[in-house]
């Protein structure tokens, strides 16, 4: 079985990309595929608790594991308590982890 | 020994946050014990420029050192430093014609020129390669 990490930088308030990138996410999950979505920079925006994150409900209904760079939340002022459901903060070494573990990683 | 990763970047320096995931990325992928390729294509070969200056910020009011302003080069020679003070190997590629086009020749030490034929290479030696396009 295939593994796939994409690493999304952008969020779906200004880039439509977003919701293509889930879509391809999703596409994956149902061919099999095991996915992990990592939100960097302005990605994890969307997974503020209370935010219109539907491009992230809908890759969590799909199985995808979610994850969001904790600095990147540091960032922005997000804290792990604010964190939507379902999603959770996690140190960029788990991209170098992954690399190293052969997974399929995309920086989208 | 842990096996070595490859990276490809593109963006200029001062542009984009990409810049700083790739950075950290490095540190993450030196840090956990792997050797680090590095294959800088287009604009990302401004990264290394050796004559990239601080500046003072008039409109802040701020002279050059209190305005501490992050240059990319630093970031790689502390990069390049961290490895060899640690034993792993960090082997940073300009691509040559993007070089020649941007005129910046002149690299900080520990960078070399070279060309897409060595991101191949890199690529096939390595476990894994990450392509951080620009945007």
């Amino acid at each position: 079985m295939s593994k796939y990490l994409l690493i999304e930088a952008s969020d779906p308030f200004t880039s439509t990309a977003v919701l293509r990138h889930v879509d391809l996410a999703v596409a994956l999950r149902r061919s099999g595929s095991d996915v992990s979505l990592y939100l960097v920079q302005d990605g994890v925006l969307p997974c503020r608790s209370g935010a219109d994150g539907e491009a992230l409900h809908e890759a969590l209904a799909a199985g995808i594991e979610v994850l969001a760079d904790d600095f990147s939340l540091r960032e922005r002022g997000i804290a792990a308590t604010d964190v939507a459901r379902g999603v959770r903060p996690a140190a960029i070494d788990l991209v170098i982890k992954r690399l190293a573990d052969s997974w399929k990683v995309m920086f989208l | 020994m842990m096996s070595a990763l490859t990276f490809a970047i593109m963006d200029a320096p001062f542009e984009n946050a990409r810049t700083v995931t790739a950075f950290r990325l490095m540190q993450a992928a030196l840090q956990a014990g792997h050797d680090v390729n590095v294959f800088a294509y287009e604009g990302a070969v401004g990264l290394a420029f050796a004559r990239q200056a601080a500046h003072p910020n008039a409109v802040h009011g701020r002279d050059v050192v209190a305005e501490n302003h992050p240059l990319p080069r630093v970031w790689i020679a502390e990069l390049l430093q961290w490895a060899k003070k640690n034993g792993r190997k960090l082997d940073w590629v300009n691509c040559g014609l993007c070089v020649d086009e941007r005129g910046m020749g002149e690299a900080i030490e520990g960078v070399r020129r070279g060309s897409p034929a060595d991101f191949w290479k890199m690529s096939v030696e390595s476990a894994n390669t990450l392509v951080i396009p620009t945007r």
